[in-house]
């Protein structure tokens, strides 16, 4: 026991005196919720419109005048020519094209079906998606409007289904709301996983694990010592990121911290465990580098900070099951948004438990292979 | 005691050690003589418990080094080839941290390494990292030895390091040796052999010769004599196509040459003087551990 004290003494004292260490401790999480937060916004703003509008009809105007007023939309020109709309695509003057058929407003008001076309730049598939939706969603409410009478010509009128929303837990589908505890996350994880691993294999490069190998030091010993301090400097990041969210976005704290801190320190053994079996796989600070970025790089793209995972194939669901981080997002946003209690997250204590058993014990094992 | 039987090692094909045996007695001052590559850092390593041997056991103060590793970690003092103490902890709280991590505190050994500490001293906040490659020598003799260890294993303490801190290093082992400490030193630098108590000629992973300096001297070499001369190169070829040559090598700025049979110089000179050398100089000359080196790798190797 007061071997560990010792070790970690030591490692608090290179940890601090360590110039790059701090900034990395206080920068990098305000860095990141500033930066991330208000930089990866998926609401789409100014979509830049181009209509071709072949009927110049009254109901094609009102249409129009629907987009130009939505805040996502701009219009950025009018002309007769597909051709001439297509270049602006191609020029990326403009980021979709919408097309009115001639007769639009004739066929609306013999109460006939009619169609309009939308072409949109897709190079970037998830814009391209957000202004199918956005399109999507004023063309449709302005046919219900003409169906249902409001409208100045006014089509016959029909039992028409109405559907009003609420967002439960986010109510103004605030995207900060939902960006900062997957930024909390990814701060605890690559401060955890990143440094131990870094750590350890310093240890080795530098040549001191050598000295250390011939005191009685015990291998358990070593390693506690080296994940006592990660852990507290990551649990010191989870509340500073918290008190940043906080004061800066006002993100809702639902439910109970301690719960959160509880499985956060459940969920730190295993980035800890990680970062540990990283390090006994490479001997150099670099080698370690492109491993976790590997690791990392997969397991934050999956882990639903971005899309859904309940988009993902099923196969990569299945997959998911390694991802770490996929499950402690999970449970940030459920008790930081939902006020989720141990109750509801019995199933992924359960998932981090049996996670913490296996990393950690194939890393000590992996450890010992390679230490003596 | 530290007893060698029949160690050898094999790094994939490449073989490090090559049935290995030898005692070192206890309060020994013992010394690993041999070139780089030859298989020092190994053995030391095995005795050390950092890596195990393929076959053949070690034996440290009646302790195996495989099953009773841990008490044979509390009892040596290791001091490897690389300087590996941490770069960015000071002197003293490197001290301090290996001091404490074997349950004991710098005062209680302060005597053990006080005539040593008290020339890194005067630096002690300085980092590790920043000392000059003497003082970091002297730190991490300090640090070897801070847990008092009955036994002492130095990995080519001084290579790299003035030919002052080297005099004042093998001073200090002196002294060591003096409190009882038995020491095992591997050194590539020749006349660092003659002050060891007994030696071992190492090569390719194998144990050449093993005595006391003045032993295997004595064992080896009946007479040295320098030659010199103008033309080198050609002398050296001459000598070496001499009926009565036993070894001839190049050390400094003159020839070593012994002879296989007791002989006067005079027939040498004779010889060489009708190869028409010019300058000629023939001495006699006081044999060396790198004479004898150079005689066992040509007959060995």
């Amino acid at each position: 026991m007061r071997t560990i004290f010792y070790i970690l003494q030591k490692e608090l004292i290179q940890v601090f005196r360590n110039k790059t260490m701090l900034p990395i401790i206080f920068i990098l999480p305000i860095a990141q919720l500033i930066i991330l937060v208000n930089a990866a916004n998926m609401e789409m703003k100014r979509i830049r419109l181009h209509v071709v509008d072949n009927d110049l009809s009254s109901t094609s105007r009102e249409l129009v005048s629907k987009f130009e007023g939505a805040p996502f939309f701009e219009i950025t020109g009018f002309s007769f020519s597909e051709k001439y709309a297509d270049n602006q695509l191609l020029t990326e003057n403009s980021d979709a094209v919408i097309i009115i058929p001639k007769g639009f407003e004739r066929e609306l008001t013999k109460g006939n079906n009619t169609a309009l076309q939308i072409r949109i730049n897709a190079i970037n598939g998830m814009v391209a998606g957000l202004i199918n939706g956005y399109s999507g969603q004023i063309i449709a409410n302005y046919s219900l409007e003409k169906q249902k009478g409001k409208g100045g010509n006014s089509v016959k009128p029909g039992g028409v289904v109405d559907i009003s929303y609420s967002f439960w837990y986010n109510p103004d589908l605030n995207y900060k709301i939902y960006m900062v505890p997957g930024m909390l996350v990814l701060l605890v994880t690559i401060i955890g996983m990143f440094l131990t691993a870094i750590n350890i294999v310093r240890e080795k490069e530098m040549g001191t694990i050598e000295q250390i190998n011939v005191t009685p030091i015990k291998k358990y010993q070593f390693i506690i010592g080296k994940m006592i301090p990660f852990w507290i400097i990551a649990m010191f990041e989870l509340v500073f990121g918290l008190i940043i969210g906080k004061l800066l976005f006002d993100i809702p704290i639902q439910g109970n911290l301690f719960v959160l801190f509880s499985i956060a320190g459940l969920y730190l053994i295993v980035a800890l465990g990680f970062g540990l079996f990283i390090s006994t796989t490479a001997n150099t600070q670099q080698q370690v580098m492109f491993v976790s970025f590997f690791f990392l790089l997969l397991f934050i793209l999956m882990s639903g900070l971005f899309t859904p995972t309940d988009s993902m194939p099923y196969w990569a669901q299945q997959v998911n099951v390694i991802n770490p981080i996929a499950v402690f997002l999970e449970v940030v946003r459920m008790i930081l948004l939902k006020g989720s209690g141990y109750s509801d997250l019995i199933p992924q204590i359960i998932h981090l438990t049996i996670y913490a058993v296996i990393i950690m014990s194939l890393a000590v094992m992996r450890y010992r292979k390679t230490g003596a | 005691m530290v007893e060698i039987n029949n160690i050898s090692k094999n790094y994939g094909k490449v073989k490090a050690l090559d049935n290995v045996s030898f005692t070192v007695n206890t309060g020994e001052l013992f010394g690993l003589i041999g070139p780089d590559g030859a298989g020092k850092t190994s053995l030391l390593r095995i005795i050390t418990t950092l890596i195990l041997a393929n076959s053949g056991s070690v034996k440290v103060f009646g302790l195996d080094v495989v099953k009773d590793y841990k008490k044979i970690r509390n009892i040596t003092g290791y001091m490897p080839g690389k300087f590996s103490l941490y770069q960015d902890l000071s002197v003293e709280e490197n001290l301090s941290f290996f001091a404490s991590v074997f349950g004991t505190t710098i005062q209680e050994n302060y005597h053990l390494i006080k005539d040593i500490y008290v020339q890194i001293e005067p630096f002690k906040t300085r980092p590790a990292g920043k000392l000059s490659g003497g003082m970091k020598q002297k730190l991490a003799l300090s640090c070897a030895l801070i847990h008092k260890p009955e036994i002492l294993v130095l990995d080519e303490p001084t290579t790299g390091v003035d030919a002052v801190s080297r005099k004042e290093f093998w001073a200090m082992l002196k002294n060591l040796k003096k409190i009882g400490i038995t020491i095992i030193v591997s050194t590539p630098y020749m006349d660092e052999a003659a002050l060891c108590d007994r030696v071992a000629l190492i090569q390719q992973g194998k144990i050449l010769d093993l005595d006391s300096p003045e032993g295997i001297i004595n064992r080896n070499i009946q007479e040295i004599f320098e030659v010199s001369a103008k033309d080198m190169y050609r002398l050296k070829n001459d000598i070496s196509s001499y009926e009565n040559t036993q070894s001839v090598f190049l050390f400094g700025r003159v020839l070593h040459y012994s002879p296989k049979n007791e002989s006067s110089a005079k027939d040498l000179e004779e010889y060489l003087k009708n190869k028409g050398h010019l300058n000629l100089k023939i001495e006699k000359g006081s044999p060396g551990i790198e004479d004898c080196f150079m005689k066992l790798m040509n007959t060995n190797g």
